[in-house]
C-alpha cells in the first residue's frame, strides 16, 4: 500500500498527489512514469512523474479526471492509501548538452513538462516555456514554470489567460523572431504534439515528444503501447516514452488511443454514480 | 496385480458446449477411486524411464505406488521433494512428450496418466491438508530472485527449503508471472497458483511486488547495497513479436500477451472489472502454440461467434500440447492450417475488418527439421474477422540486460547461461524463458531448480 502524503486540487479537473514511494523517489528522473492501481479491483494506469524528492521518499503525480480510474483516485484523500504504485518506468528524458530549449506544454501535459523544464534549467540551459490551456480557470503550475524558465509564454483558446491562440502560434513567433533552439520538447495532447512537430520540421528543429499510450504492464511485456516511429514498431514503455517527434505516426496513435472510449465513458459515469451513492450513505 | 487396461482412466471434463462459454476449469480431476485405479496401471518397472523424461526428476514410480495404495498424502510428500508447484505442473506440463512418452505401458496401449495423477495428488493435498510447511532455520545467506514465474518460484522454493533468506522481486502487483497473467483460469485456476505461493511464503520466501528490477533497483544495487550474495534472473519472455505485416497497429489487433493479461491478470472477462477488453464477434489468432490456443479459447469464452487458429504449417507441426488442440477443437475453434496472414484490413474508425491470407504447402525440411511452408500461388483470400491476436512468440525483455553491465546475451537477446544457470556475471544466475526464449512451465522450473542447486553449492563453498 502507498500512502497519499498530500493532495491538492490545481484546477476543477486536475489534481496533484504526493505519494510515499521511497524506492521510486530514489530513482526517478524527468520523463519517466509510474503505473498505479487505486484498489484491489482496479485497472493499471500509467501516469508521468511530475516531481520527486529522494530525501523525503515521495513521488508527485498530477492527473486529470477523465475516466473511472482517475475519478476513483480523486475520491482518495490525504492520509489514505492506494494499492499499487510501480516505477520509475520508461527512459528518462535526454537533457545533456542542450544549451537552449523550448518546452511546450499543453493542458495537463504541463505537469510532465515541468520536471523536464526544471532539469534543463538546473543544467544551465536557457529555457523558453510555452504553455497552452483552454481558459484561465484551467491554468496550472504557472509559478513553478516561471521559476525555471527564462521566458514563459501562456496561450489560451479564448484569450482569458495570456494571449489568445495556440502554442504553435507562440512557438512560431519565437522561431521567426530569431530564437535558435537546440531542441523543442512538446508534451500535451497528441493533436498538439502533432502540430508542434509539423511546425518544427519546417524549421528543421529537433523535437522530442512524450507519448502516453494505453498500457498494462509498462515493462515491455504486453505490447499494448506500441507506436509506429520512423516506420518501425516501438514500445512506449521500454523504447520511450520520449520519441523523435518528426518520426512518430500521430494519426495512428490517436486512433489507437480511442480504442476504449466508450468503455471509459461508461466507467466514468458508473464511478460517479458509485461515489455519489457512497456520499448519500 | 497391476491394472492391465490398455487405456487411461478418462479425465472428467466440463461439456465442451458449456465450457466454451465460461471461464471455469475445463478438466474436473480424478476421483480417489479413479486415481487408485489409474495408479495401479504402473508396473513399477526397474529402469524408471518416466523419471528420465521429467525435467525436475520427480520419483514417479514411488509416488504412483502410494497413490495405488490410497496413501495420497505420502504420494504428495514424494512429489514435493522435487517440485515446488505440483498442482500447477499436473495441469500444464506437456506430459505426452515428457514422462508419459517414456512409459512402458505406452508401447502397447496408453501410458499411465502420470500428469492427471500428479494433479490429483496435489489437489488432494491442497483440499485436505490445511497445515503450511514450517519455515526452515535460516542459514544467514541472502539470495534475490527476479520474477515470480515458474523459474523464479522454483528457485526460491528450493533455496528457502535449504534455509536461505530469499526475496523475490515481481514487477506486477501479484506474484505468479505467466501462471497468473498468461495461462487462463479455465486451464489453471488462479486460486491454485495463490495456494502454491502461500506455501512458499510459509517457507519464509519474501515476495516484493511492484518492483521492477532494472528500473526500481538494479542487480548491482541488489548485490552491493542490499547484501544479496547471489541473484537468479527468471524474468521470463519479453516483448511480443509481430509479423511486420500491414495493419498490425489497427484497433482490434492484440498481442496474445496483452489479450491474455487483460483477461487473466486484470479479470477483464468479469462484468465488474475496471479493465476494458474488446469483445469481438469473429477472431483470428495467428500462431499454433499453447499461447495461441489459450487466446483462441479465451476469445470464445468472451462471446465470439467464430474463432480461427491461423497457422502456416500443418496439424502435426502445431507446437501446442495435443490436449490443448483437442480441447480447442471440441469447443469449436476453427483451424485454418497451412494458412498465412499477409495483411490486416482497416474498416471504420481504424478497426479491423478482415485479414488477408494466403494458403501454403509444405516444402523441404528447414533448419529446424520441420517442412518449410511455401506460398501457394494465387491463393489469396480474406478471412472475415473483426479482431486479430498475434501469438507468434516473444523476444527477451531488454530491461535487465541494458541495466546490468557485463551480463552477456545472445544476439537475439536471450541471457547466456551455462548448464548450472551461471551467467557471465559472478554469482548471477538465470533460467527459464529469459535464457531459452518462450518455452514451457516445466522447463523453466527445471532451470530454476538447477540454478538453486548451483547457488547453494557456490555459497556453501565460500
Amino acid at each position: 500500500m502507498y500512502k497519499i502524503v498530500c493532495k491538492e486540487s490545481l484546477n476543477p479537473t486536475v489534481t496533484k498527489m504526493v505519494i510515499e514511494a521511497p524506492a521510486i523517489a530514489k530513482k526517478a528522473q524527468p520523463g519517466q512514469f509510474i503505473i498505479l492501481r487505486v484498489d484491489e479491483e482496479g485497472e493499471r494506469i500509467p501516469l508521468t512523474i511530475a516531481d520527486y524528492d529522494a530525501a523525503k521518499g515521495t513521488v508527485t503525480i498530477i492527473y486529470q479526471i477523465v475516466g473511472g480510474t482517475t475519478k476513483l483516485l480523486d475520491s482518495k484523500q490525504q492520509g489514505e492509501y492506494i494499492s499499487d504504485f510501480v516505477g520509475p518506468l520508461g527512459k528518462p528524458t535526454e537533457t545533456e548538452g542542450r544549451k537552449k530549449v523550448a518546452v511546450i506544454g499543453g493542458g495537463v501535459g504541463c505537469a510532465i513538462a515541468l520536471p523536464v523544464a526544471k532539469k534543463f534549467h538546473d543544467i544551465g540551459a536557457e529555457v523558453h516555456s510555452v504553455v497552452g490551456f483552454r481558459n484561465k480557470d484551467l491554468v496550472i503550475l504557472q509559478n513553478e514554470f516561471e521559476a525555471c524558465s527564462d521566458k514563459y509564454i501562456i496561450m489560451s483558446d479564448d484569450g482569458s489567460a495570456g494571449e489568445k491562440g495556440l502554442v504553435t502560434d507562440a512557438l512560431k513567433k519565437l522561431i521567426e523572431s530569431g530564437e535558435q533552439y537546440d531542441e523543442v520538447i512538446a508534451i500535451g495532447p497528441l493533436i498538439m504534439m502533432k502540430f508542434v512537430c509539423k511546425l518544427t520540421k519546417e524549421y528543421g528543429i529537433k523535437t522530442t515528444v512524450s507519448m502516453n499510450p494505453i498500457m498494462i504492464d509498462g515493462t515491455g511485456m504486453c505490447g499494448g503501447c506500441r507506436l509506429t516511429v520512423g516506420g518501425e514498431v516501438k514500445f512506449a514503455c521500454v523504447d520511450g516514452p520520449d520519441f523523435d517527434g518528426h518520426l512518430v505516426d500521430f494519426d495512428e496513435a490517436m486512433e489507437r488511443g480511442s480504442m476504449y472510449k466508450d468503455f471509459e465513458r461508461h466507467a466514468y459515469e458508473e464511478t460517479c454514480n458509485l461515489l455519489n451513492k457512497q456520499v448519500e450513505c | 496385480m497391476a491394472n492391465m487396461s490398455l487405456k487411461k482412466n478418462e479425465m472428467p471434463h466440463q461439456d465442451p458446449k458449456v465450457r466454451a462459454r465460461n471461464f471455469n476449469e475445463v478438466a474436473l480431476g480424478y476421483t480417489p477411486e479413479q486415481a487408485v485405479d489409474e495408479a495401479q496401471r504402473c508396473l513399477g518397472c526397474k529402469n524408471r524411464s518416466c523419471v528420465a523424461g521429467c525435467p525436475v526428476k520427480i520419483d514417479i514410480p514411488e509416488f504412483l505406488a502410494f497413490v495405488a495404495k490410497g496413501e495420497f498424502e505420502e504420494a504428495y510428500n514424494i512429489i514435493s521433494r522435487q517440485s515446488s508447484l505440483p498442482a500447477v505442473c499436473g495441469r500444464v506440463c506437456p506430459q505426452e512428450s515428457q514422462c508419459e512418452s517414456k512409459c512402458v505401458r505406452g508401447i502397447k496401449g496408453e501410458p499411465v496418466a502420470i500428469g492427471r495423477l500428479e494433479r490429483f495428488v496435489a489437489d488432494y493435498h491442497n483440499a485436505n491438508c490445511k497445515e503450511l510447511p514450517a519455515k526452515p532455520e535460516s542459514n544467514g545467506h541472502k539470495v534475490a530472485v527476479i520474477g515470480s514465474g515458474p523459474a523464479g518460484l522454483t528457485c526460491a522454493g528450493d533455496l528457502a527449503k535449504k534455509g536461505y533468506d530469499v526475496t523475490v522481486f515481481e514487477a506486477f502487483h501479484v506474484a505468479g508471472g505467466v501462471l497468473v497473467y498468461g495461462i487462463p483460469e479455465f486451464r489453471l485456476p488462479k486460486a491454485i497458483v495463490a495456494k502454491e505461493i502461500e506455501t512458499l511464503k510459509a517457507l519464509g520466501v519474501d515476495i516484493r511486488t511492484n518492483y521492477v528490477v532494472g528500473r526500481t533497483i538494479s542487480i548491482d544495487e541488489l548485490m552491493k547495497e542490499e547484501g544479496f550474495e547471489a541473484v537468479f534472473i527468471g524474468s521470463g519472455a519479453g516483448l511480443p513479436k509481430f509479423m511486420g505485416i500491414e495493419g498490425e497497429n489497427l484497433k482490434g489487433v492484440y498481442s496474445a500477451n496483452e489479450f491474455l493479461t487483460r483477461i487473466n491478470l486484470m479479470k477483464a472477462y468479469r462484468d465488474d472489472s475496471k479493465t476494458p477488453i474488446y469483445r469481438a464477434k469473429k477472431v483470428a489468432v495467428c500462431g499454433g502454440g499453447n499461447v495461441a490456443m489459450d487466446a483462441a479459447r479465451s476469445a470464445l469464452r468472451l462471446g465470439a461467434e467464430e474463432v480461427y487458429i491461423v497457422y502456416r504449417r500443418g496439424e502435426s507441426e502445431l507446437p501446442a500440447r495435443a490436449e490443448e488442440v483437442e480441447h480447442a477443437k471440441e469447443e469449436g475453434i476453427i483451424f485454418k492450417l497451412l494458412t498465412n496472414p499477409t495483411r490486416i484490413l482497416k474498416g471504420e474508425n481504424g478497426m479491423v475488418c478482415g485479414m488477408e491470407c494466403v494458403e501454403m504447402t509444405l516444402g523441404e525440411p528447414d533448419a529446424s527439421g520441420r517442412r518449410r511452408p511455401v506460398v501457394k500461388e494465387g491463393s489469396e483470400f480474406v478471412l472475415d474477422v473483426d479482431c486479430v491476436i498475434m501469438a507468434i512468440g516473444t523476444s527477451p525483455n531488454p530491461l535487465i540486460k541494458s541495466t546490468t553491465e557485463g551480463l552477456d546475451t545472445e544476439r537475439w537477446g536471450g541471457i547466456i547461461a551455462d548448464e548450472d544457470g551461471l551467467t557471465s556475471r559472478e554469482n548471477v544466475y538465470a533460467g527459464g524463458d529469459a535464457v531459452t526464449g518462450a518455452a514451457t512451465v516445466i522447463l523453466a522450473m527445471g532451470a530454476g531448480k538447477t540454478a538453486a542447486s548451483a547457488i547453494d553449492k557456490k555459497l556453501m563453498n565460500k
